[in-house]
């Protein structure tokens, strides 16, 4: 479980713009009739989608009206996952893993680069307002460690100077290139292949 | 070492690409409707021979799974849900198969949903895999319009619809209940067992759940037979499996390779050694965070394979190997661990969200050398309190790593942590003094 801020800043109202409600309509397909509660997470994403990648309470109301939910069942859903920010983050939100794997290969020195670059506490916006960054548990991409997350992509096989320069580009609002920073490809052994070789050199 | 042509995953590191027409000519989906006209009896059958064990961490066979599904369907309908909520420490091979073999696993769920009669498929795919899940998206699309999944699937008079679902970063919903809960809409908690998922599942109805890797290896095991498969490994750990080598060596990869291949072998051969070299190794984890760690001893001669592992107290789990040399405090990557569990607790068992804190919390001052030594008497009885206790194997998963490092390096820990909580100067104390004093400023006043 983890602990949630909640923002004080509320906006009074929340409704899913034509393109989030065709998204809603589209997901509730998806699961039987009778059922549609099930759609509770997907709209959740969409609605922090809309909401400049956060949700704020206005939408909890509006989704658990729109599922005919009670209310306080769409607010555990989105307390209980880690992924629905409750509060405002940075246009590009950084999460840095720091489980055990990527940790012994150096994780924290990545987030010793987002403390410098982009502010000291976690969860809290740079001064220039479009960056935020967070300690995250294991995103599954181990083999490639120390990695981070930028939004929806993965940034992979780090080291200290990269992850400088990708802050850098982040925060003068670029989108950077994502995968593998050491030039290597997916999750094969850097120039240590000893396996499925003909097909690579078919 | 394995040879290509046992290999399952031939596009394991993206060489071929990823879409149907390359899918296509490396054999998937060329004759399932063949596979499926066979029967389901045949179809269960087959992988109850091949002993395909589950490959999401427990390990239990495959075939006998899809048996316990009712035989015929009654008022409520089948379902079949796929475990892609991969977020073990250590684990990254769900990802390459939804990234570059999603052909495999559509194949199987095919196969899967027609062996235990259900029209609908849900994959429950991790929130953070967002790009691999649009590759997967587009992998359904084109088997959609392919007519391979759909009305009258393949060819085989099988309807059958898959669905995508994200998770939103949340380990337990690993956990087959927890994640049908989360379908359900709810918070991921785990439900008792009995009754199991296979009578009483998703919405109440029967359903089988299945991690990514048993159900993508289904088609080609069906297709070469399953002799071939037992043929592999060692009995009763057959086939091949995708290991992922990570931590300190000096070519972390994905591979896929025979059951029962030693140890050594995957991480000199094909993860090109510890840093180090050798003789540098402290520990290794060898199957995700949650099973024990195994010392340099035991690294040195253990074979992978469900068994082989558990009579040396650990298990395979996942096969997520993480490699720890002897440059690392060991007491801190496994407080990290502790921090890991403790985050992710659901929350539901007073033992295991208690007590995860606790063990975090005494690993901490573990690792700057700030515990009383008969702490570590306390700390294993932490987790004898957790193991066990709790609805699901989350209390076992966060308490044996830390057996495990008790088992082996409790020497290291004594070493470090011979705090005296008696406050000597003062004799007037004759008991263990609260907490507060034990901060350094107070202590200080006192002396």
């Amino acid at each position: 479980m983890s602990l949630k801020k909640i923002s004080k800043d509320q906006p009074e109202k929340f409704e899913f713009n034509q393109q989030s409600l065709e998204a809603a309509k589209k997901i509730l397909l998806n699961y039987p009739t009778g059922k549609e509660k099930s759609a509770v997470m997907a709209l959740l994403y969409i609605a922090q989608r809309q909401n400049n990648n956060w949700i704020p309470l206005s939408a909890i109301k509006y989704i658990a009206k729109f599922l005919s939910m009670p209310y306080i069942n769409v607010y555990e859903v989105a307390t209980f996952y880690s992924m629905y920010n409750l509060s405002p983050v940075g246009n590009f939100h950084v999460q840095i893993c720091t489980t055990t794997p990527c940790m012994i290969r150096g994780a924290y020195k990545i987030v010793e680069v987002c403390k410098k670059k982009i502010s000291e506490k976690e969860n809290v916006l740079s001064e220039n307002g479009n960056c935020s960054w967070t300690e995250v548990e294991c995103l599954g991409a181990c083999i490639n460690a120390p990695m981070m997350q930028i939004n929806n992509d993965y940034y992979e096989d780090l080291d200290i100077k990269q992850s400088e320069k990708i802050i850098d580009e982040v925060l003068m609002g670029k989108k950077p290139k994502s995968g593998s920073y050491r030039g290597r490809t997916n999750s094969e052994p850097e120039n240590n292949r000893k396996t499925l070789l003909d097909l690579k050199n078919a | 070492m394995l040879k290509d042509e046992d290999r399952i995953f031939k596009n394991l590191y993206n060489d071929l690409g990823a879409d149907l027409n390359s899918s296509k000519k490396r054999g998937d989906w060329i004759n399932t409707k063949d596979l499926c006209d066979k029967g389901r009896e045949w179809i269960i059958d087959e992988i109850k021979k091949s002993e395909l064990r589950g490959r999401g961490g427990a390990g239990f066979p495959t075939g006998l799974k899809w048996s316990f599904a009712p035989k015929k369907v009654g008022l409520r309908p089948h379902y079949l849900v796929i475990n892609a909520d991969e977020s073990e420490p250590g684990t990254c091979k769900d990802r390459d198969i939804l990234r570059f073999e999603p052909h495999k696993l559509l194949e199987g769920c095919l196969i899967a949903a027609y062996a235990v009669n259900s029209h609908k498929c849900y994959i429950y795919l991790r929130g953070e895999y967002y790009n691999e899940g649009i590759e997967l998206q587009k992998a359904i699309d084109e088997a959609y319009k392919d007519n391979l999944i759909g009305k009258n699937a393949s060819g085989t008079g099988w309807d059958l619809d898959i669905y995508i679902h994200y998770g939103a970063g949340a380990y337990i919903c690993g956990e087959e209940t927890a994640l049908l809960e989360s379908i359900e809409g709810n918070k991921g908690q785990p439900r008792l067992k009995p009754p199991f998922p296979a009578l009483v599942g998703l919405y109440g109805c029967p359903t089988i759940v299945n991690n990514v890797e048993t159900v993508s290896v289904v088609p080609t095991i069906l297709r070469k037979g399953s002799k071939w498969f037992a043929s592999l490994g060692k009995p009763k750990n057959t086939g091949t499996k995708i290991f992922c080598i990570s931590g300190n060596v000096n070519k972390p990869c994905n591979v896929e390779e025979e059951m029962g291949i030693p140890l050594k072998d995957l991480i000199e051969i094909h993860a090109g050694g510890v840093v180090g070299g050798w003789e540098n190794l402290q520990a290794v984890i060898p199957g995700g965070s949650s099973m024990p760690l195994l010392n340099k001893e035991i690294s040195e001669k253990i074979t992978m394979d469900f068994d082989s592992l558990v009579e040396n107290k650990s298990g395979l789990g996942t096969a997520g190997i993480v490699v720890i040399n002897k440059d690392q405090d060991i007491i801190k990557c496994f407080a990290r661990i502790a921090r890991f569990y403790k985050h992710e607790s659901c929350g539901q068992c007073t033992p295991c969200r208690e007590g995860s804190g606790w063990m975090w919390r005494i690993l901490e001052r573990m690792a700057k050398g700030e515990a009383s030594r008969e702490e570590v008497e306390m700390l294993f009885d932490v987790t004898k309190q957790i193991e066990g206790h709790t609805i699901c194997a989350f209390g076992e998963g966060s308490a044996w790593p830390v057996q495990g490092l008790l088992r082996n390096f409790k020497k290291e820990i004594i070493k470090r942590n011979n705090f005296d909580p008696l406050i000597k100067s003062n004799k007037d104390i004759p008991y263990l003094v609260d907490q507060h004093l034990l901060e350094k400023d107070n202590a200080q006043n006192k002396s």
